[in-house]
């Protein structure tokens, strides 16, 4: 287990009445991808801001790689590196004037800062509009471009809020490939604020899902899952022509069944992962031979929906017979 | 204090503004006006004191501080005439320069980049809250005063070409310009500046802020209403005296402005 990169103690923001962040206990590793999610007005930029220092807390405090950011926050802002929720980028300057500025902003060595541009517009596929206006460029060049903005210094963490926010599949796939790359590639810690849950289910090593200011479960996905979904689908597989007596074989058994959209297959919902075993039994004993059976892992979004006691869409269920 | 910042953040500014119509037509259209037109006016005085009889000219000279009375003895009407326009009641109408050209690029700086959605992003850089600040005073202040020391190389010249037949000699430069120039037009940019830091903590838009800021001209069209009335002029010491309460008035909305000018305020804006 590596060091803690950030480390927040009972954290907590209000703006007069409102509570925006409340008794934030969490520790994120170096080069974990740590997904933080949350409706929008969760708290998640708040968060974000008092780990760079601009944001003072009401309550607690943070260490961000080892500083206090309302101490040292100028230091800690050069080892760190924020895409804001908005690109935040000067419309009327160009792609090339929007990382030059902003490299001498960071304190990029001065001889490396064209070397250090033009690596990023080749990288981010910009270059052969680095000297047009940003006010021209499409959501997704605008995004990448801010995203080559945050990595000018090369941060040691990267904050992403929302990135994909407003995006277009391809583009969206685009920042995530992105992230990926320069995260696993490079070794960056990336502390991911996003409500898209399936952006998260890819990207992320561990997730913190907060609600109304406070963080309500913490964990991988999978950890999660397990702990907070406890109905599960179950895939059995068949014969063709067993369908009917294993699905009246399981409904007598007390179990909800249905079949499934493949030939020879039932779908089993509502399961909890230690019931498996019995109702394998049930269809032993009814003499149906089993071919297959696949507990269907939960996702982010089953996770998500459990915690706020919602019914995500159902997936691959036909009929079904109680 | 991290230079390479602050030159960044001017240059940031600065590339930004000369694309903003908005701030760059003022700042273009005033000193045009002042610096060449109206210099150029005077070529008709002795048309217009011809058509006038010399009771107007009197009455209105009578009408000046008896100090600035002084200064025109010995003239003829028409140089009296040119002395009086050139010299002494453009000297209040020049401040106005230094004073919109900073309140306007001031307005874009400050409230602009919040409008932008650009503020962010800056306070997210390793910059401190001091070179941050001292970024954006530099960027409004130091084309505010350029544009004064070229306005007045440029009224020297037309002014001194219109008065020419008049006068027959050079009235510019001219010590109480220098004064005005150089002491008092800094600390009116500066007037322009501080009182635009405070504007933008309310101003939610660059229009709301251009326009409230511009108030910050009144004391200018009092100071030129003064001198028509004959409550004062002019002269060395007054402008050195105007220069002085102008740097105070900067220096305490300057300790103002900087009180409220903290990230963790500026982001609580946004």
């Amino acid at each position: 287990m590596t060091d803690p990169v950030i480390v927040a103690s009972d954290l907590g923001r209000r703006f007069g009445e409102t509570v925006a962040v409340s008794q934030l206990e969490l520790t994120v590793q170096a080069g974990e991808v740590f997904g933080f999610l949350g409706h929008n007005g969760a708290g998640k930029t708040t968060t974000i801001r008092m780990m760079n220092g601009i944001l003072t807390p009401t309550t607690g405090s943070a260490r961000v790689l080892g500083l206090d950011p309302m101490v040292d926050g100028t230091q800690l802002r050069s080892r760190t590196g924020v895409l804001t929720e908005t690109p935040s980028l000067d419309e009327r300057l160009t792609g090339r004037d929007n990382l030059t500025i902003y490299a001498d902003l960071y304190r990029v060595p001065k001889d490396e800062v064209q070397a250090r541009v033009d690596e990023l517009l080749t990288g981010f596929d910009l270059i052969d509009r680095a000297d047009d206006k940003a006010g021209g460029y499409s959501k997704g060049m605008k995004q990448r471009l801010a995203l080559a903005r945050t990595l000018l210094h090369k941060p040691e963490i990267l904050f992403l809020d929302e990135p994909t926010s407003g995006l277009d599949p391809v583009a969206a796939r685009q920042v995530h490939e992105m992230i990926l790359q320069t995260t696993r590639q490079q070794g960056h810690t990336v502390f991911l604020c996003t409500h898209n849950l399936v952006e998260a289910q890819r990207l992320c090593d561990r997730v913190g899902v907060m609600e109304h200011g406070k963080l309500v479960a913490l964990g991988s996905p999978r950890d999660l899952a397990r702990q907070l979904v406890t109905n599960l689908t179950v895939d059995f597989e068949v014969d063709a022509s067993s369908v009917p007596g294993a699905l009246q074989a399981l409904t007598a058994g007390g179990v909800t069944a249905s079949a499934g959209q493949q030939a020879g297959t039932i779908l089993v919902s509502g399961a909890a992962r230690e019931q498996i075993p019995d109702q394998v039994s049930l269809l032993v004993n009814a003499g149906i031979r089993i071919y297959g059976v696949t507990p269907q892992e939960p996702t982010l979004e089953d996770v998500y929906f459990a915690l706020h006691g919602e019914e995500p869409v159902q997936h691959n269920q036909a009929e079904v017979i109680q | 204090m991290n230079w390479r910042a602050i030159q960044a953040l001017m240059r940031k500014d600065l590339k930004v503004v000369v694309q903003n119509k908005g701030v760059i037509v003022p700042i273009i259209l005033l000193p045009l006006i002042l610096f060449i037109v109206i210099p150029a006016l005077v070529l008709f005085i002795p048309s217009a004191t011809a058509s006038a009889n010399s009771t107007d000219l009197a009455q209105l000279l009578a009408m000046v501080a008896p100090g600035l009375r002084d200064q025109l003895v010995g003239l003829t009407p028409d140089q009296a005439g040119v002395v009086f326009f050139l010299v002494y009641m453009m000297a209040p109408l020049f401040l106005i320069v230094p004073l919109m050209v900073s309140n306007v690029i001031a307005a874009d700086s400050f409230v602009g980049e919040r409008e932008r959605k650009t503020l962010e992003a800056l306070l997210y850089t390793p910059t401190t809250d001091g070179e941050l600040l001292a970024g954006k005073i530099l960027s409004a202040l130091v084309p505010a005063v350029v544009v004064s020391l070229v306005g007045y190389l440029i009224y020297t010249v037309t002014a001194d070409l219109a008065a020419a037949q008049i006068m027959g000699r050079a009235l510019f430069p001219n010590p109480l310009w220098n004064v005005l120039v150089l002491w008092v037009a800094p600390a009116a940019a500066g007037l322009g500046l501080t009182s635009m830091m405070l504007v933008s903590v309310r101003a939610k838009t660059f229009q709301d802020a251009y326009q409230t800021g511009s108030l910050v001209v009144l004391p200018i069209v009092l100071l030129l209403i003064g001198q028509i009335t004959g409550v004062l002029y002019f002269n060395i010491w007054l402008t050195l005296a105007l220069g002085l309460v102008l740097w105070i008035i900067d220096a305490v909305l300057l300790f103002y402005g900087r009180r409220t000018f903290h990230r963790s305020e500026l982001i609580a804006r946004l």
